[in-house]
């Protein structure tokens, strides 16, 4: 039953990480399609809010729920000022916007570590307990990190495809002027998608907390994985970012389960695939090739 | 002696005409001389290491900025070359016994060979997507360093290098003027005709290639160029540290480098090797705090992009110093008139 039991274990790490990966990557990919800012701090928010939950369930004893609400807020308006002092200002310089955002999440990572010191800390779980299946523990916390993220996902589909905020974005990132000229306020759209793609970086780390251990060290590896999701699946592409998300999380998955030595191989896995992919297709998978601009 | 004192007036007047015209030209000559004059002054130590791990840094950056910033080919995984030189040169100097003046030129070729195999597929991609690409690369063989601990010595890395030289004076002689003569090469070659074929393929590459321009050679070159230098200082850092650890591949020693570039300018070289002399003495300093040291890091640098984007060096060189609008010749800021075609400076 061993291998029975193995396949179980990579379906749910695969599937929870996978889930995670998308969330993460499509609100990377969000504010690079309309502002063509690349957001390096983007996973050091979702440290932040891991943060802001442990502060709000340890130091202010609020209930789970309200702490996990408490720093989705809080973290999107610091990242909705942040981005108006640090990011916009610079916006037109690539180069600029890269180094500044990466300055912005060390700068974070100090703060957090100043506060909270190095220690590794931990956030308890919402729902307790586990049950089995075929002598695998799947615990409730695990369950409903994965129902969060998909459901997470299907009101962001919902939000960009229904309704007319939905619209504004998705022509926005098509083309800026004209949309400007349509009478959208260009500069509004970018704000409020800054913030719907701080929050749901927020909303990941409010979700993840419970599993992992909190350090302000957190947010240098899914970063690379974002990048190299957002990468595969083509940049600005959100169907991209998510069939990218799954694949990547089950490539690390296997590793880990599979190979000897497999902890320290998963990123170097997961990364070869993607260059793999982009041997093959270097727009992405489901990147688009635009003529180049001159 | 006639001819002796021939060359002396000729090198007089190029001084004069040519260098002390402008103040950068000053600068960077009293560079020159304060650098390799320093241990006449003073012998500490301390102040030795960190020039000299400043020295080390500098090539670094610079030859980021000689791939990326010249040819526009965004690299985000500068940390390989500078982890594959020290390693190639931490293994020979250990297994084949090799003397530093060996292993650092040999872990050079070695960086130029991971400047091909990158280079390779990255030639197909562009911009964003070749920057996170390259991104990847220091990781996938930082996993490879951490699976196979018995060549490679796994987290704690290669210890136990031979000396640079034996004392430290030397040891700082050696880097210094290795620093200098690098960096001047790698600035003539953006001078050269090869220079002036990567400033264009970052401005078009579409009419490069239509003017008749191998670009991917270009590309490759560049690449490989970039790579030596960067294996070499990685090869430097290893023999003064006397260690090659994994800490030469993280993605933080990426960043830093491309914040180095960055903060002191592109497409300049003196940007990147002045931003050097800047910012890692300084953070030397902020050890007094060592809890705020990456803060104030972290703060400087984002304040100093938003106020200057294009970096700190052109933005102070623009303000001492204004271009001719009709010959293109740089001329102090005081003068009211240009220097070679006398047209009004305004």
């Amino acid at each position: 039953m061993r291998r029975g039991t193995m396949l179980l274990d990579i379906l749910i790490s695969g599937l929870i990480s996978g889930s995670i990966y998308a969330l993460l990557a499509i609100s990377f990919s969000l504010i690079y399609g309309i502002a063509r800012i690349v957001n390096l701090a983007h996973t050091a928010f979702y440290m932040v809010a891991s943060y802001c939950i442990y502060l709000g369930i340890y130091k202010l004893h609020m209930h789970p729920v309200w702490g996990m609400l408490l720093s989705v807020i809080i973290v999107t308006l610091f990242g909705l000022i942040s981005y108006k002092l640090f990011m916009d200002p610079i916006r037109e310089h690539e180069a600029a916007v890269l180094i500044g955002t990466i300055a912005l999440a060390m700068a974070m990572q100090e703060i957090m570590l100043l506060i909270f010191t190095g220690d590794y800390l931990s956030v308890p779980a919402l729902i307790d307990g586990y049950f089995k299946i075929f002598s695998v523990k799947v615990f409730y916390q695990q369950l409903l990190t994965f129902v969060v993220a998909l459901s997470i996902l299907a009101a962001l589909w919902v939000l960009l495809i229904k309704t007319r905020l939905g619209l504004a974005i998705r022509s926005t990132a098509e083309d800026r002027e004209v949309a400007n000229l349509m009478g959208m306020d260009e500069s509004r759209v970018t704000m409020i998608t800054m913030g719907i793609s701080v929050a749901l970086a927020a909303l990941t780390g409010a979700v993840i907390a419970p599993l992992t251990t909190l350090s302000p060290f957190m947010w240098t590896h899914p970063l690379i994985m974002v990048l190299a999701v957002v990468v595969l699946g083509g940049m600005g592409s959100i169907k991209g970012s998510f069939v990218g998300a799954y694949i990547l999380g089950f490539a690390e998955a296997i590793v880990v389960f599979v190979a000897p030595m497999g902890a320290y191989l998963k990123g170097s896995v997961a990364l070869s695939i993607m260059i793999l992919v982009l041997l093959i297709r270097p727009e992405g998978l489901f990147g688009v090739v635009f003529e180049e601009e001159r | 002696m006639g001819l002796l004192g021939f060359y002396l007036r000729k090198l007089f007047n190029i001084l004069k005409g040519e260098v002390l015209v402008l103040p950068s030209r000053v600068i960077v000559g009293i560079f020159f001389l304060v650098v390799l004059l320093l241990p006449a002054v003073t012998q500490d130590p301390y102040l030795l290491r960190i020039l000299i791990l400043t020295s080390i840094f500098a090539i670094l950056a610079a030859s980021w900025d000689l791939l990326s910033g010249f040819t526009g080919q965004i690299n985000f995984g500068h940390a390989l070359f500078f982890g594959v030189g020290a390693y190639t040169a931490a293994l020979l100097n250990l297994h084949a016994k090799l003397p530093p003046w060996g292993s650092i030129p040999l872990g050079a070729m070695g960086a130029v060979l991971a400047g091909l195999i990158i280079g390779i597929p990255c030639l197909r991609l562009r911009g964003t997507y070749l920057a996170l690409t390259t991104l990847a690369f220091p990781i996938i063989l930082m996993g490879i360093v951490f699976a196979f601990p018995s060549i490679t010595g796994g987290e704690l890395g290669l210890s136990g290098l031979s000396r640079l030289s034996g004392s430290r004076l030397s040891d700082y002689y050696i880097t210094v003027v290795v620093m200098l003569g690098l960096v001047t090469i790698m600035w003539k070659i953006t001078d050269s005709n090869t220079g002036i074929i990567f400033h264009a393929i970052r401005e078009d590459e579409v009419a490069v290639r239509a003017a008749g321009i191998n670009t991917t050679r270009y590309k490759l070159l560049a690449f490989c160029l970039s790579g030596f230098f960067a294996g070499i200082s990685g090869g430097f850092y290893a023999h003064f540290m006397r260690i090659a650890g994994p800490s030469t591949l993280e993605v933080t020693m990426s960043f830093t480098v491309v914040i180095w570039a960055i903060f002191g300018g592109i497409v300049t070289i003196y940007g990147p090797v002045g931003a050097v002399f800047v910012l890692f003495p300084l953070l030397e300093f902020f050890r007094f705090w060592p809890e705020y040291r990456m803060l104030m890091f972290a703060v400087i640098v984002l304040l100093i992009l938003l106020y200057m984007p294009d970096g700190l060096f052109p933005w102070l060189r623009d303000k001492v110093e204004t271009e001719c609008p009709r010959c293109k010749i740089r001329n102090i800021a005081t003068r009211k008139t240009c220097r070679i075609c006398t047209a009004p400076l305004d």
